[in-house]
């Protein structure tokens, strides 16, 4: 292999730097909480070095996908095999991680998040020792999720990340984090069972040669999966024309679209970040909800293309609908936190147009406001965790005129609030524009009403940035500080990504393009071959 | 150096500015000169490339296009590309120098006007953002980049007019700028997505080709057009999106005269002269109506307005509307023309004001005026050249600009047989000429009404008349023409040429003959001189009706203006008729006008309260039955398993417990039994003896 780092591929690094920096914080003694946040910043900082090397040593050419020639870094070996386990036969399970221009942006927003999340978490203080350690194991289940390439241990990253997202929402919340976090976690779990049940479904479903031994095994290789050839033909899933094909596309769709979340699955979202800690909201809509849009791209679409093209117009509806109704939601919010929860809803559901216009543009750019929304979003939870860390309220219209108190901060926080506005020459705004290109070529007026969204984000975001940052500053808050240096390293580094990304998007867009393009001619290609077939 | 390099080096002086100021601002002891400077270097620049691309090397379009985006750079797939650049024909280098001069004059008038502001260096960094913003517009050889300033110019706007945003008023009006200009840009940019799905570019060089290749036409055609032109009726203030901008006045002073009276509010029409070749007959209808309907409601809101700065506000918009009548009755030359003179007298018009305002201490009410003529006198004389040209009257640019647009509107007329446009562009000369009027006599003439700012009132200074002086001057037909009564003569009227519409014969208006007319933007149209082209174009229907009308109109439209003029000297110099009065005999009409039409009543009680009222619902919605089923889900679970607990404990482990207790109750039973003492054993055994005995008897 050839991307090594003292004989371990980058991949395994990448993903287990965290759990290695979670040992550490355990070990350090109670009281020396310092250590632990050096040593938590320190794990994210070479996790990003090795998220630059990667992509510095990125081949945009190769495509990936279902072509396991296509993926890159990739790792393989046997982790679970297991002779003869009743019924299950002969379980083969591969330690197989790889990535492709689907994955990349993914990790190195994951990379960028987990780092400006650990900044953020500084003056956690209470139990650091608990929350350092359990904020890297939910680094380490994120990123495994982005690099994965077999679905069974897709599975026990994503499962991974669930357990200490519970502990950080329900230890280090807010009033109503116990409430919270068992919301998100039932919900979660509900959406895990589906991709669970969808996975054996799969399993049994599929079957190739083991190229060790010749014989036909079942395989939870996902990249087996995408070939429909390998499906047996009398198997649950295999069968053409077989409705359950279209049942495990809902269960999956289900189980993904809670995390996104779609409408109607989202109401979990909202009391979630609501009551986290700044740096748990920060990864919750930086990265986690980008996990189940990854898994529609990853999963669903390349394994189900019959399926995906039958409900791409119900797709892209719920789209608009979670544009629209996450806009109109967010408009009547007074919490300033609760506000930019329903706006991530909304923005989400971009996302959701996008790729369900599933062409060149309309994917590239859902897959692009998947990372620039993590990026932005990340960037208004931060401006909410500034304001409250100093007034300890989050209702907006307690505040105003904060514009002359700190005029740093009202800086930052006018580049966060325009790029989410979607303001040209900010990264939204491309993102936005290519999903909507994208969605007019396939479902012209789905993409003609969703435009609605356009105006109700301008309305709701100037009604807040008025709210809180215009007007006369109440007696009260004369004495706030602006931000402070630790908050502007947060900061800088996102505003710097927003504005180069706005004006050169085709940094990101050059290494997905093989990807996404290879993605789209295959799920059309394989979908409507399938269809033939019935 | 090209003069494509020199451009772009005007595009980013600006922006320079901007970063330099708003990093290192408060470092830099004269930030704001700094700003003016490059802003005065950029009008040399632009002033360059505009002589020596109009008058000296007679250049076609220059074209520099770069590949934005790029998907699908693999062999075999379709991808998606998005090429951007910029381009100089010859209303981008006149309007180039327009913006340049304007916002060049308005930077050293705000030496002056803003020095003690809280904000000083701030508001330089704004100025020299919305210049860059607004030369991007300019420059953008493509729709999209287009789009891209026109959303910059928009929140350029959105931070000055919130200059002063502890006041809520100004905090408001930003707001209302942006969201209305939203809702605008919402249509542009659907006509965009029609327009790039139809002909995958945005190019438009290659939009207009390929219209006229027949790839987009129909009603989707007309849509494209009609929507795109939604844009400009948000940002040039048409009605119906015209609300946002007498509330803009709440920005800084020069921040008017540059921004929502000179040029950006003329990028809506410039808009429309830029993709003017893909308007068919209905669009171009369309846009002839909206323009005629707002000049005329404009003008008669601006006549019973009594703030200086509203009543100019309402004129801009009125006069606007006369810029997008002209193009959408075909007086393409003549709209555009209008554009250019009037972004220097409106300009002088808000500069003016902002003297007058600035002198009389932030005052803003005429009503508190009077009496300023010789206190102020260079103020006042340039007031009353802006106001002679913005009235049409002879030897003013205004006059030679708003003479073509009406001279089209009646050849229009002529055409269709549609007169409405026409009677409503010749009805708006008297009102323009009458609110001009009232305002130069209720400011400037009469007796003083509030002595106490009166007696402190003084010219201003240098910095401020200076603009003042170079835009009157501006505003004479001298610098357009040598024959003040002939506007075809004119330089920009021969430069800027109407270009020849690509949309299909059966949707074009049918009134032009064929003609060989540079098509604008397009790169084909190698560097032949437009002196070349003008000449071989042959004469339209359209030029003949305009030919024919051309006295009638020029001599109705000075017997309106003077007329106007004679009527606001009547009631308010020498008061032969009472205004009072006069209000009151026309009570219901004059509150209706004051109210300005209740549009923003009629605005606040159906959409914004609409889509309050539709936000709470959906939050409501959301709290009560989305989450109350998710709720009422762990409810129903609780309960459920509260039940089945009860029966875990009762039923089944009653069961279990019973057996247990049943058992040990047994147990303790035989328990008695188990006394250790051999007597009662003897006992217990003889008792079973004697029963198995009495037991077996029988047998």
């Amino acid at each position: 292999m050839q991307y090594q780092f003292l004989g371990i591929g980058f991949l395994t690094w990448i993903t287990f730097l965290p759990i290695l920096g979670m040992v550490v914080v355990l070990l350090i003694p109670r009281g020396n909480a310092n250590a632990m946040k050096w040593i938590a910043l320190g794990a994210t900082i070479l996790q990003l070095v090795f998220a630059v090397l990667i992509w510095i040593n990125f081949n945009p050419s190769l495509s990936g996908i279902n072509d396991p020639s296509g993926f890159q870094f990739i790792e393989k070996t046997r982790w679970i095999d297991l002779q003869g386990v009743g019924w299950f036969g002969h379980v083969v399970v591969d330690y197989f991680l790889g990535i492709d221009g689907l994955s990349l942006p993914m990790v190195i927003l994951t990379a960028i998040i987990s780092f400006v999340g650990v900044i953020a978490s500084w003056n956690i203080n209470k139990a650091q020792k608990g929350y350092f350690a359990l904020y890297l194991l939910l680094d380490t289940g994120m990123m495994g999720v982005f690099v994965a390439l077999d679905m069974f241990l897709f599975y026990v990253f994503w499962e991974i990340m669930l357990l200490p997202m519970y502990f950080l929402i329900g230890i280090w919340g807010g009033p109503r984090r116990e409430y919270a976090a068992i919301k998100f976690f039932l919900y979660t779990l509900l959406g895990s069972v589906l991709i669970l049940l969808v996975m054996l479904g799969l399993y049994f479903s599929v079957s190739v040669k083991d190229p060790t031994t010749g014989q036909m095994m079942h395989t939870f290789n996902l990249l087996d999966f995408m070939n429909p050839k390998n499906f047996d033909p009398h198997s649950l899933l295999g069968g053409l024309g077989t409705y359950w094909r279209d049942v495990a596309f809902i269960a999956l769709f289900i189980g993904f679209a809670i995390k996104v979340p779609v409408f109607p699955f989202h109401t979990w979202l909202p009391d979630a970040h609501v009551e986290a800690p700044t740096a748990i909201s920060v990864i919750l809509a930086g990265v986690l909800l980008k996990m189940g849009t990854y898994g529609f791209l990853r999963i669903s679409f390349p394994i189900f293309p019959d399926a995906m093209l039958k409900f791409a117009f119900p797709l892209a509806v719920l789209g608009f609908i979670n544009i629209v109704y996450g806009a109109l939601c967010a408009m009547a919010q007074t919490d300033f936190k609760k506000m930019i929860a329903y706006s991530s809803i909304s923005h989400m559901g971009v996302v959701l147009l996008g790729i369900a216009a599933l062409n060149t543009q309309g994917v590239a750019g859902g897959v692009l406001q998947m990372f620039n929304h993590g990026i932005v979003t990340a960037m208004l939870f931060l401006v909410v965790g500034v304001i409250y860390d100093r007034a300890h309220t989050r209702d907006m219209s307690a505040f105003g005129g904060l514009a002359t108190q700190m005029p740093i901060y009202t800086g930052v926080m006018t580049v966060a609030f325009f790029a989410a506005i979607g303001l040209p020459g900010l990264s939204e705004f491309v993102s936005e524009l290519l999903s909507y290109l994208g969605a007019f070529q396939s479902f012209q007026w789905v993409a003609i009403f969703s435009s609605i969204g356009i105006v109700l984000t301008a309305g709701y975001m100037l009604l807040a940035l008025q709210r809180v940052f215009l007007g006369q500053l109440p007696d009260k808050w004369k004495g706030l500080p602006d931000v402070t240096g630790r908050e502007l390293v947060a900061f800088v580094p996102l505003m710097a990504i927003v504005i180069l990304l706005g004006i050169f998007p085709s940094i990101l867009l050059h290494p997905m393009n093989a990807s996404l393009n290879h993605l789209v001619e295959f799920v059309q290609k394989a979908g409507s071959g399938l269809m033939a077939a019935k | 150096m090209t003069l494509l390099h020199l451009a772009i080096a005007v595009l980013f002086l600006p922006l320079s500015g901007f970063t330099l100021l708003i990093f290192f601002g408060k470092k830099i002891r004269r930030s704001d000169l700094v700003e003016t400077a490059i802003l005065f270097v950029a009008l040399a620049f632009s002033l360059y490339i505009m002589i020596e691309k109009l008058f000296i090397l007679h250049l076609g379009t220059l074209d520099l296009t770069f590949r934005w985006i790029d998907i699908g750079a693999l062999v075999g797939h379709p991808g998606f590309v998005l090429d951007l650049g910029i381009a100089i024909d010859n209303i981008t280098a006149i309007m180039l120098v327009v913006v340049t001069l304007i916002s060049s004059l308005v930077h050293l008038f705000s030496l002056g006007y803003m020095h003690d502001d809280i904000r000083y260096t701030r508001y330089y960094a704004y100025l020299g953002f919305f210049s860059f913003s607004m030369l991007g517009i300019v420059l953008s050889n493509n729709i999209l980049m287009m789009y891209v300033f026109w959303e910059l110019v928009g929140i350029s706007s959105y931070l000055l007019i919130g200059h002063w945003f502890e006041k809520k008023s100004a905090s408001d009006a930003g707001k209302k700028a942006f969201i209305v200009n939203r809702v605008g840009d919402v249509g542009f940019f659907i006509g965009i997505m029609i327009v790039f799905t139809s002909l995958h570019t945005v190019l438009f060089s290659g939009i207009f080709k390929g219209i006229a290749a027949g790839q987009l036409s129909g009603p989707l055609l007309t849509a494209a057009g009609i929507l795109i032109f939604c844009g400009a009726v948000g940002k040039s203030a048409q009605f119906p999106l015209h609300v946002w901008l007498p509330d803009a006045m709440e920005g800084p002073t020069p921040v008017s005269a540059l921004i929502h009276a000179a040029t950006m509010v003329a990028a809506g029409v410039y808009l429309v002269a830029r993709v003017y070749p893909m308007l068919d007959a209905d669009a171009l209808t369309v846009i002839a109506y909206i323009g005629a309907m707002t000049a005329f409601l404009a003008a008669t809101i601006a006549i019973t307005q009594n703030d200086i700065k509203k009543v100019l506000a309402y004129s801009t918009i009125s006069q606007l509307g006369y810029m997008i009548l002209g193009l959408g009755v075909g007086a393409y030359s003549a709209g555009f023309f209008h554009l250019v003179t009037h972004a220097a007298f409106k300009a002088g018009l808000f500069l003016g004001s902002g003297s007058v305002i600035y002198a009389m201490h932030h005052e803003q009410d005429m009503r508190n005026m009077g009496g300023l003529r010789k206190k102020m006198p260079i103020t006042y004389w340039t007031f009353v050249i802006f106001s002679l040209s913005i009235s049409g009257i002879p030897l003013t640019s205004g006059f030679l600009s708003k003479d073509s647009i009406l001279g089209g509107a009646l050849a229009y007329g002529m055409l269709s047989g549609n007169y409405i446009i026409p009677v409503l562009g010749y009805g708006v000369v008297f009102l323009t000429a009458f609110y001009m009027f009232r305002l130069i006599i209720v400011t400037f003439h009469g007796e003083p009404r509030d002595l106490h700012k009166f007696e402190h009132a003084k010219e201003s200074p240098a910095v401020m008349t200076i603009p003042l002086i170079v835009l009157a001057s501006l505003s004479l037909f001298i610098f357009y023409t040598f024959n003040p009564f002939s506007p075809e003569s004119s330089w920009i009227m021969k430069d800027v040429v109407k270009p020849e519409s690509v949309v299909p014969a059966a949707q074009s208006r049918g009134w032009s003959k064929p003609a060989v007319i540079e098509t604008a933007m397009s790169p084909t149209a190698s560097s032949t001189s437009s002196q070349a082209q003008s000449g071989t174009k042959s004469v339209t229907y359209y030029e003949e009706a305009l030919e024919e009308s051309h006295y009638f109109g020029m001599g109705l439209s000075l017997t309106l203006a003077f007329l106007g003029i004679l009527a606001a000297f009547i009631i308010y110099h020498w008061k032969k008729i009472d205004a009072e009065k006069l209000k009151q005999s026309v009570k219901p009409v004059y509150t209706f006008l004051l109210n300005k039409w209740y549009f923003d009543e009629l605005y606040g009680a159906t959409v914004v309260a609409g889509t309050v009222r539709l936000s709470r619902m959906m939050a409501w919605f959301d709290g009560h039955i989305i989450d109350g089923i998710v709720n009422g889900a762990a409810t129903v679970t609780r309960g459920a398993s509260t039940l089945s607990g009860q029966f875990d404990h009762y039923v089944v482990d009653g069961l279990v417990n019973f057996s247990a207790r049943f058992t040990g109750l047994l147990g303790r039973g035989a328990r008695q039994v188990q006394t250790g003492k051999i007597q009662t054993y003897i006992v217990f055994a003889l008792l079973g003896v004697i029963i198995i005995f009495f037991a077996f008897r029988q047998f």
